[in-house]
């Protein structure tokens, strides 16, 4: 056992599902959001009902649900050469984990969106607001602690899958686990990574209930 | 103000249920109309239809000269900021504080936020709640939450207010005080208030004019006032509970005296006494205040040689007398 080798490898393992995991959330949220919002206003109660549209990204949507993810993984890997230019590594990753976040994102923010009472959506119609205001005024900011707390389960996924993606050679914690811990029988480092991997999603929830509980003012 | 033109409602659906059939009322400018109805009479419907919430199936809708129904999305919208709504449950922004719900309406219409300050202070003033300023619906109370909403409604100035049920979830001592706040913003900013209820009381506490709804029908509208001196309106049979037949001694005849107006005022039994000599045994009554003034009804078992005459006279008083076969 070589800490000395063994510490900046650590690290850098970490920064590596850091930056996996962050990039990807983003890309989740940029993406994610507007399709749950499009899911829920094309709905046939919606506010701009159009059923054909809604049950396509509905189809969409569970089709990518329903994909497990390690061959999600190298189902798309011509499509992650495509966008980023490679399939090998952290970036490459990236692709993955994010076309798996974003419907799964999209349900879950499509929940939260669906529990804003009707009443406020009604009042806001009465006081003459069109649809862009009607999100960004009321269904976003009434629905935002619930979101907050989506993003977190959303972002502790992330952090499982990109242990997977480890296994493809993406870098991160997953991929020191299996070289050193699994194949090297080297269980310290096994022991380390697993408990990175608990603080990482423990800290995820807590600072995410802690958000949602000052945002929410019910 | 408003003018409700023949509307029909019928939704799509298995059965193509019709909830307004051929709805036709007259709102006139700075007056408080109630539509009174049991749940499922249609007058949710018929409020929604006011300000296009929900489309009519056919009909007009016209508010202060304009024919909602013609109007473009965008026209519609314009519309809207001009009429404000109340509504059973509130429908305050959680996410919002008091004075950035009742700014809402004006972020919506473009105030700049110097000016959005000031009114918000005005309005929280108007009703009471300037110290709720930064707290969040979720500590108000229920009557405290319903003057958010009617100063919120009031914000963009509207011409016309709409009530949907807003004091039903109030307890009676909370309803009054906010039906109070609306009559005085009635008489002091001219406002013309529609109002759905299935509470009688309310109906007798504010209303200048009333409409029954039952089944999707209006079976009964004019002044509240005119309604209650016809005994045999629905409104009147709604807040006077029948009198028992009695059968009336030899000799006798048994009447139902309704006072209103200037009549409620005159010691009008008491002249039957002294100018027809008529003894006058009340068997029943009841006495009610509407809006500002007393109604009442009085059945009355009339013995004397000037019936006739006394009840002549009855009616040159103004009192309306039923008498009983």
């Amino acid at each position: 056992m070589n800490w000395a080798q063994l510490g900046p490898q650590i690290w850098k393992a970490s920064v590596d599902t850091i930056y996996m995991v962050g990039v990807s959330t983003f890309f989740t949220l940029l993406l994610g959001l507007p399709l749950g919002i499009l899911l829920i206003i094309t709905d046939r109660d919606g506010l701009v009902p159009i059923p054909w549209l809604n049950a396509i990204l509905g189809f969409i949507v569970n089709l990518g649900r329903s994909l497990p993810f390690v061959i999600l993984l190298i189902a798309i890997l011509p499509f992650t050469r495509l966008l980023v230019g490679t399939t090998i590594g952290s970036k490459a990753a990236i692709v993955p984990l994010a076309v798996s976040a974003i419907p799964f994102f999209a349900r879950i923010s499509e929940t939260s969106l669906r529990e804003v009472d009707k009443g406020l959506i009604e009042a806001a119609q009465a006081m003459g607001c069109n649809l862009w205001q009607i999100i960004i005024k009321v269904l976003l900011p009434e629905s935002l602690p619930s979101l907050v707390l989506g993003t977190a389960i959303t972002i502790i996924s992330l952090i499982g899958y990109s242990a997977m993606a480890g296994t493809i050679g993406g870098g991160g914690l997953g991929d020191l686990a299996i070289r050193y811990g699994y194949q090297r029988f080297q269980t310290e480092v096994m022991i380390i990574t697993v408990v990175l991997l608990i603080v990482m999603v423990q800290l995820v929830q807590w600072l995410g209930n802690l958000l949602a509980r000052a945002l929410s003012h019910r | 103000m408003i003018d409700i033109q023949n509307v029909h409602k019928v939704y799509n659906g298995p059965n193509g249920v019709a909830a307004l059939k051929g709805v036709h009322l007259h709102i006139p400018a700075g007056s408080i109309f109630g539509v009174l109805g049991q749940s499922g009479a249609g007058k949710s419907t018929l409020i929604r239809c006011v300000n296009l919430l929900e489309r009519p199936t056919s009909g007009s809708i016209i508010v202060d000269g304009q024919d909602l129904t013609q109007l473009s999305p965008a026209q519609l919208r314009a519309a809207r900021q001009r009429i404000g709504m109340i509504f059973q449950h509130f429908n305050l922004l959680n996410s919002r504080t008091v004075a950035q719900n009742v700014a809402f309406p004006l972020e919506i219409i473009g105030y700049k936020p110097a000016a959005r300050r000031a009114r918000v202070a005005e309005l929280l003033d108007l009703v009471g709640l300037s110290d709720k300023a930064e707290a969040y619906p979720s500590q108000l109370s229920g009557g405290q939450k319903q003057r958010v909403g009617i100063a919120r409604a009031l914000a963009a100035e509207p011409k016309v207010l709409l009530s949907d049920e807003a004091t039903s979830a109030l307890d009676p001592q909370t309803t009054r005080s906010i039906l109070e706040l609306l009559r005085s913003l009635n008489e002091r900013l001219g406002l013309t208030i529609l109002l759905i209820t299935h509470e009688m009381s309310v109906v007798r506490q504010i209303c200048d004019r009333v409409a029954i709804l039952e089944h999707g029908e209006v079976v009964e509208q004019g002044k509240v006032s005119e309604l209650l001196a016809q005994a045999n309106s629905r409104l009147a049979q709604a807040i006077f509970p029948k009198f028992d037949a009695y059968s009336a001694r030899p000799g006798a005849v048994v009447a139902t005296l309704t006072f209103t107006g200037s009549s409620a005022e005159q010691p009008v039994l008491s002249q039957l006494a002294r100018q027809f000599m008529i003894d006058a045994n009340v068997l029943a009554g009841n006495i009610e205040s509407i809006g500002n003034q007393r109604i009442g009804q009085l059945q009355v078992e009339l013995m004397g040689d000037q019936i006739e005459q006394a009840i002549s006279y009855l009616r040159g008083q103004g009192v309306r007398v039923e008498v009983q076969a």
